[in-house]
């Protein structure tokens, strides 16, 4: 049970490090490690592609869909603690800062300090872009009327 | 037949010089950046990465400066380049229902959960060329309406399935082939038609498309849903045994609803096609579901007669940068055929002068 | 560390990679390459990478340079005996880990096997020939064994080998493989850093 919230809160932080603004990113990781130990690179960071997959009628037998950039990093610290992260697009740096907080991220000392500082305003800056997306589009919004015809 | 020649290097580096210098243009004008590329002629991008097979904004804006503004030779540079690198693995398949809404239409229902949401779109545009845009003139930033937050947008599929009225969207399971991978053999799968579709020429399945609706094929289409926004992308890390979000795509999908009369055995159902396509691209994705549903023609025991229907006709020919490649090679040196048919042709002039010497017949 | 306290054996999984990607795996490609052309030498493929046991050196090298996610690679008791090793060669190459021996494209096949189970790798087909599997097979020393007389491609009149360590009816087996030709599977004697290869075109004989 634990290791099923500790596998569920290391992939939240894992996808919120990927997703979150490349500056915000840039900003906060050297903020945090600044006094951290440092990650020793283990493979890359390094650009290659990934398949992206779509299902036939959007819910049935998969398909390969097209191919997408993706830079990867593994990193580990001197404790043992392996760090991975693989990203879209081909920014090797940040594949190699988010690498370096997912290892971070697995001493319990470290945690708290990446959850407050990078995950939680990385998913609050994402939150934030979706909803502006969403606010825009949800304007375009048709709002129907129905016209009255004819006597009675 | 093919005669290794020496010669012409020259030329051909003046010649790549001259290219660079035409794309380049004026100098009295500022070189176009990629961002302006991919953020102001973000569609012909879009359509580059859909069918260069690659999702890579700024590398197809960089195909797009590069090949001078011409779409297919920025998707066969991206092709080409995406062959040079590893493939780490393989996404979980996207989920399109929980895709963030940009646009999103149905011609099915009018009051549809969720709602008619117009996003960027041409329609209702006049058509009407815009001089203002010929400068540079200020643009309004884009009016917005509060959300309290931000919800799945139901699918209209799902609506007409509950009464049993269409066809579901089978069976999920199945690992998918691969045309980059493997050639290909007839008769295929839905998967290789769909990826095939996916990455097809716009123009291709845009025609094909027309045709089935001009008769050649039975289609009778209604779009159920075309929907465009972003989708999370999911991959496993190797060594952790879990997904992980890597980012999102900006993907259009297509559900077209097609008429099924029934059978003996079954009742009158609706059936579908399906389109998904990089990035905003309704017409391709509509046109892709329009070929999708015409090519399931023997699974509803219809006669395949029409080139839409025919999925070789459509998977060998869909593929502008096989097409390009074919097409265009023909203005390569072919000297040596040619001299060896214009023998013939010589060699046939002369025998049938002789045959009408021999029968008396006046030569001309 | 709850999900992570197995941290030791994710360390050991993403240690001991090549040390220059591009250039080791060249080097391995090249080495591989002139041992298939001439089967029966020895190539020393070197110190390249440092993997868990069972995987000898040679076969983890091979694997690092020709292995990846559209390369099954066939192993005895991945979760168990061989956890470590499938861990290390799925980080290090991204080819699954697969039981089923029609699914593999690479085997690593224990010391002591019986080699009548090689008909249940992929031997290809008749359209492609090549979609068939390659069996590395650990040995004790490259010479001291029974020896094999081997004739075909590569290889001028005879060559004479040695491998000790082979498992019984090695001869027989890879009498039947060569029956099939065009078909068949590939075989790579690993000991050490080193290998030796008798690819399906090689016809051997005990003598």
């Amino acid at each position: 049970m634990i290791d099923e919230m500790e596998t569920e809160g290391r992939r939240r932080a894992m996808g919120a490090l990927a997703c979150m603004p490349a500056g915000l990113l840039a900003q906060r990781y050297a903020e945090v490690t600044a006094s951290a130990p440092p990650a020793l690179a283990v493979r890359g960071p390094e650009v290659g592609l990934v398949m992206l997959r779509g299902r036939a009628g959007g819910g049935g037998a998969p398909f390969n869909l097209g191919e997408a950039s993706v830079v990867r990093a593994t990193v580990r610290l001197g404790s043992g603690e392996v760090g991975h992260a693989v990203i879209l697009g081909r920014d090797t740096g940040r594949a190699r800062m988010a690498a370096h907080l997912d290892a971070l991220w697995q001493c319990p000392d470290w945690r708290v300090r990446i959850e407050a500082e990078v995950v939680a305003p990385g998913l609050a800056a994402e939150d934030e872009a979706v909803l502006d997306r969403a606010e825009e589009t949800e304007a375009t919004r048709v709002d129907f009327f129905t016209l009255v015809r004819g006597e009675d | 037949m093919y005669v290794a020649v020496k010669g012409g290097e020259a030329a051909i580096a003046n010649a790549h010089r001259l290219l660079a210098d035409r794309r380049r243009g004026d100098r009295d004008v500022p070189a176009l950046t990629l961002e302006q590329i991919a953020g102001q002629l973000s569609l012909a991008v879009d359509r580059v990465m859909a069918e260069g097979s690659l999702y890579d904004p700024d590398l197809a804006a960089l195909a797009v400066r590069q090949a001078r503004g011409d779409l297919i030779e920025a998707i066969f540079l991206l092709r080409a380049y995406r062959t040079t690198l590893p493939r780490f693995g393989y996404a979980a398949p996207v989920d399109t229902g929980r895709m963030r809404i940009e646009r999103r239409v149905s011609a099915t229902y009018k009051d549809l959960p969720g709602g008619q949401l117009l996003g960027p779109t041409f329609d209702y545009t006049h058509r009407l060329l815009d001089p203002a845009l010929a400068g540079d003139a200020p643009v309004e930033a884009p009016e917005r309406r509060a959300l309290a937050a931000v919800e799945d947008c139901p699918r209209v599929i799902d609506i007409l399935d509950r009464e049993g009225l269409i066809e579901g969207d089978g069976d999920p399971a199945g690992e998918p082939g691969d045309l980059t991978r493997d050639p290909v053999s007839y008769p295929v799968g839905r998967d290789l038609r769909l990826q095939a579709l996916a990455r097809a020429d716009e123009g291709f399945t845009l025609a094909l498309g027309y045709s089935t609706q001009r008769g050649y094929g039975r289609v009778h289409p209604f779009v159920g849903e075309v929907r465009i926004g972003l989708v999370d992308v999911e991959v496993e890390i190797p060594d952790l045994g879990f997904t992980v979000r890597i980012g999102a795509v900006r993907l259009t999908e297509c559900q077209m609803v097609a008429q099924f009369k029934g059978s003996a055995e079954e009742p009158a159902r609706f059936t579908r096609g399906y389109g998904l396509v990089f990035g905003q691209s309704e017409r391709k994705a509509m046109a892709m579901s329009l070929v999708d549903r015409a090519l399931r023609a023997d699974e509803f025991g219809e006669e395949r007669r029409a080139p839409a229907q025919d999925e070789e006709f459509v998977l060998e020919h869909g593929d502008n940068v096989q097409a390009t490649g074919f097409v265009e090679h023909l203005k390569l040196p072919h000297y040596v055929d040619f001299q060896a048919e214009l023998d013939l042709v010589r060699r046939l002039r002369a025998e049938a002068g002789q045959r009408r010497a021999e029968r008396g017949e006046e030569t001309r | 560390m709850g999900a992570f306290a197995t941290t030791a054996l994710a360390t050991a999984a993403v240690a001991g990679g090549f040390a220059d990607p591009v250039f080791d795996a060249q080097a391995v490609f090249r080495l591989l390459m002139g041992a298939m052309a001439e089967p029966g030498t020895v190539a020393d493929l070197g110190a390249r990478v440092a993997a868990p046991a069972p995987l000898v050196p040679a076969a983890a090298a091979l694997l690092a340079a020709l292995a990846d996610g559209d390369t099954p690679v066939w192993m005895a008791d991945p979760a168990g005996a061989g956890e470590a090793a499938a861990r290390w060669l799925r980080f290090q190459t991204g080819a699954p880990i697969t039981e089923d021996r029609a699914a593999a494209t690479f085997a690593l096949l224990p010391e002591r096997h019986d080699p009548v189970g090689w008909a249940s790798f992929p031997r290809g087909t008749s359209d492609y020939p090549d979609r068939s599997a390659t069996l590395l097979l650990p040995v004790r020393d490259f010479a001291g064994g029974d020896g094999l007389v081997l004739a075909g491609p590569g290889i001028a009149a005879e060559r004479r080998v040695a491998p000790a360590g082979l498992p019984e009816g090695f001869a027989a087996a890879l009498a039947a493989n060569r029956a099939g030709f065009p078909l068949g599977v590939d075989i790579v004697l690993v000991c050490g850093t080193a290998v030796l290869a008798l690819p399906r075109s090689t016809r051997v004989r005990e003598g």
